[in-house]
């Protein structure tokens, strides 16, 4: 007897046999892509973390900011390299040797600390500013305004803002934060925009900008992902259940304390997946930094020589992103490749140990507000 | 008065800003410390009804009366000085879909006092002991008032959002259906705790089981597409209808 349920060679089968096979070689193209750079970085970079002798990690690393690098050889042939700080001493120490081909290299010594202090400071700032904004105008969005027409264009424009390239972003903060942006000033300068007095006392109100600083830094940052962090918030508030507002307002609530109480709580895991976005997009921003916060090199770390709180604000950075992009300008060079990958290795961990942190707060929250 | 707790007046209701009625013209008297069953096919009106009584249909930007009345306590609801907030803190409302907050159950049922600004300790354990013991609750939960409400049963959770309503001690409290997601086992217990809370409260329940209305309500109004087809005591309805769908619909043959 005849099996009636034998497989039949033809199109259907090779069709589904190459669908199959497109699908899962297109899989593992992003997954080959991914273990590539992941590894060559992660192999060439984690080796500038540790040496070989005691104590076996590099805390000049991690402990310096970024130097001059000092290459040259003597009259033997001999290689050095070393920070220009330390070879000015070298000479002094060695006045017998001769100086060939001495190459200085910017950024390309000492440590990454100036620019990890600088993009940390930078992403919490910007994120500081951006939930608050953000959580607060989606809360706006969803809860109190209506659906009109005008509404649904609000909506359009913070969509497309998303996607505005981030130099335009970089231009806008440049000219709102840096050169337009009010302080309060007993000697305002020249070019301030517009000076006024400031309430009663003899300080003066004046439009002249924060200049390249953390502060300007951070809210042109916040800005570029307010778009993402409101999308991403008001889905989270839209998806609790109507019931638990309805629940609310039955028992005598206000809109604020139903709010409050019964509708944020239980977005903030969906806000905090926002943020993780948001987090990942803007440590790695380059553009926007360039122009509002940042510099190559600083002698200082942002908690040495600072007045104040607003002295703190104000003052430029360094920070990951720009100090890759220097590094990345110089033609390939043994002498700066440690540096280079070094700094984006431990460049990656940062971002992804922030991403990592609120991911773990995220789980913790949705495990207590499960419904 | 007794006779007279809520008062409806030609009532009209709209959920597109008065395009198509849904309620059309709904004259009612429902009487205190009674319970008032509205009965009728889905889409006829009766939740959209209750939903009026405390004024929910705000939340909805096109829902609206289009004419006629509410008067509860004798006073208009519409009045422009009447605020819906405190009027729901006096119309309570119990829900088809048990949904309490994903908190403690101390904390489910503290929720009316706290956010009307009561802080003390002693008078929310008062409180919430009363309540649940109110809802037939207390003895089951007792030892475990700070663990999560999610963890109860459905027929417990029903009954906790009971508690939760009673514990702001309104005059009236609305039900809509509010066995309909339930076993049969905590429906009797549902419908036993509605038979007690009479004696204190005013009810209104909608419901979709004729067995029901006819064991736990006083008084019955059958809905059909947005108008009252008969309002009367329960026993007449179910034993001596004087419209001829009235008799269809409880008997099961409409339609």
């Amino acid at each position: 007897m005849s099996n009636p349920f034998q497989t039949k060679q033809g199109w259907n089968q090779r069709k589904e046999r190459l669908s199959f096979w497109s699908l899962r070689i297109c899989t593992y193209i992003i997954i080959a892509a991914a273990i590539f750079i992941f590894s060559n970085i992660f192999m060439k970079g984690v080796p500038t973390f540790f040496k070989a002798e005691a104590p076996y990690i590099n805390t000049e690393f991690f402990t310096e900011s970024p130097q001059i690098l000092s290459v040259w050889e003597d009259q033997d042939g001999q290689e050095y390299s070393m920070t220009k700080k330390n070879y000015e001493q070298w000479i002094v120490a060695h006045p017998e040797k001769e100086i060939i081909g001495l190459k200085n290299l910017t950024a390309s010594g000492g440590g990454i600390l100036g620019p990890l202090a600088g993009t940390f400071l930078l992403v919490v700032i910007c994120m500081i500013i951006a939930l608050f904004i953000g959580v607060s105008a989606s809360i706006y969005l969803s809860e109190y305004c209506g659906k009109g027409k005008i509404m649904s264009m609000i909506r359009l424009s913070i969509l497309n803002l998303a996607g505005v390239p981030s130099i335009v972003f970089a231009l806008f903060g440049l000219g709102v934060f840096c050169w337009l942006a009010p302080v309060i000033t007993d000697v305002p300068k020249d070019n301030a925009a517009f000076v006024c007095g400031w309430l009663w006392t003899d300080s003066y109100l004046s439009f002249q900008g924060w200049g390249t600083s953390l502060l300007a830094g951070s809210c042109t940052l916040a800005i570029m992902v307010l778009p993402v962090i409101i999308t991403a918030c008001e889905e989270s508030l839209r998806a609790v259940p109507k019931g638990f507002r309805e629940a609310s307002y039955a028992l005598g609530a206000t809109q604020w304390q139903t709010i409050r109480k019964s509708v944020l709580p239980f977005a903030i895991p969906g806000v905090l997946t926002a943020s993780v976005l948001g987090i990942t997009r803007v440590a790695g921003e380059t553009a926007p930094i360039m122009l509002t916060a940042t510099m190559s090199e600083k002698s200082t770390l942002p908690w040495e020589q600072v007045e104040g709180p607003w002295s703190f604000l104000t003052q430029s950075v360094q920070a990951l992103p720009f100090h890759i992009y220097t590094l990345a300008k110089f033609p390939d060079s043994e002498h700066v490749k440690p540096m280079q990958y070094g700094s984006i290795a431990a460049f990656l961990i940062l971002v992804m140990g922030f991403a990592l942190l609120s991911m773990m707060l995220r789980n913790r929250l949705r495990n207590k507000l499960k419904w | 008065m007794n006779s007279k707790l809520i008062q409806l007046e030609d009532l009209g209701f709209s959920y597109d800003l008065g395009k198509t009625e849904t309620i059309k013209g709904v004259t009612l008297d429902i009487p205190a410390n009674q319970v008032t069953a509205f009965i009728g096919p889905s889409g006829c009106g009766k939740s959209t009804l209750l939903r009026c009584l405390n004024r929910m249909n705000d939340l909805i930007d096109t829902a609206k009366i289009t004419r006629g009345t509410i008067k509860i306590l004798g006073q208009d609801i519409h009045a422009s000085d009447v605020d819906s907030i405190e009027l729901r803190k006096h119309v309570g409302m119990v829900f088809q879909k048990y949904n309490p907050f994903p908190k403690s159950i101390y904390d489910n049922v503290a929720y009316g006092l706290r956010i009307q600004g009561e802080k003390n300790k002693s008078t929310l354990d008062e409180a919430v002991e009363r309540s649940l013991r109110g809802s037939a609750l207390w003895d089951e939960v007792k030892d475990r008032l700070k663990t999560s409400a999610l963890g109860l049963s459905g027929g417990q959770q029903q009954r906790l959002c009971i508690a939760r309503t009673i514990a702001v001690q309104p005059k009236v409290i609305l039900m809509d259906e509010p066995c309909s997601a339930l076993d049969p086992i905590a429906t009797a217990k549902v419908e036993e705790l509605i038979t007690e809370l009479r004696k204190e409260y005013t009810i209104v329940i909608v419901t979709h089981s004729m067995q029901q209305a006819s064991r736990i309500s006083d008084r019955t109004a059958f809905f059909y597409l947005g108008e009252v087809v008969e309002y009367n005591t329960t026993e007449t309805i179910f034993q001596n209808p004087s419209q001829q769908q009235t008799e269809d619909y409880i008997s099961g043959r409409f339609g």
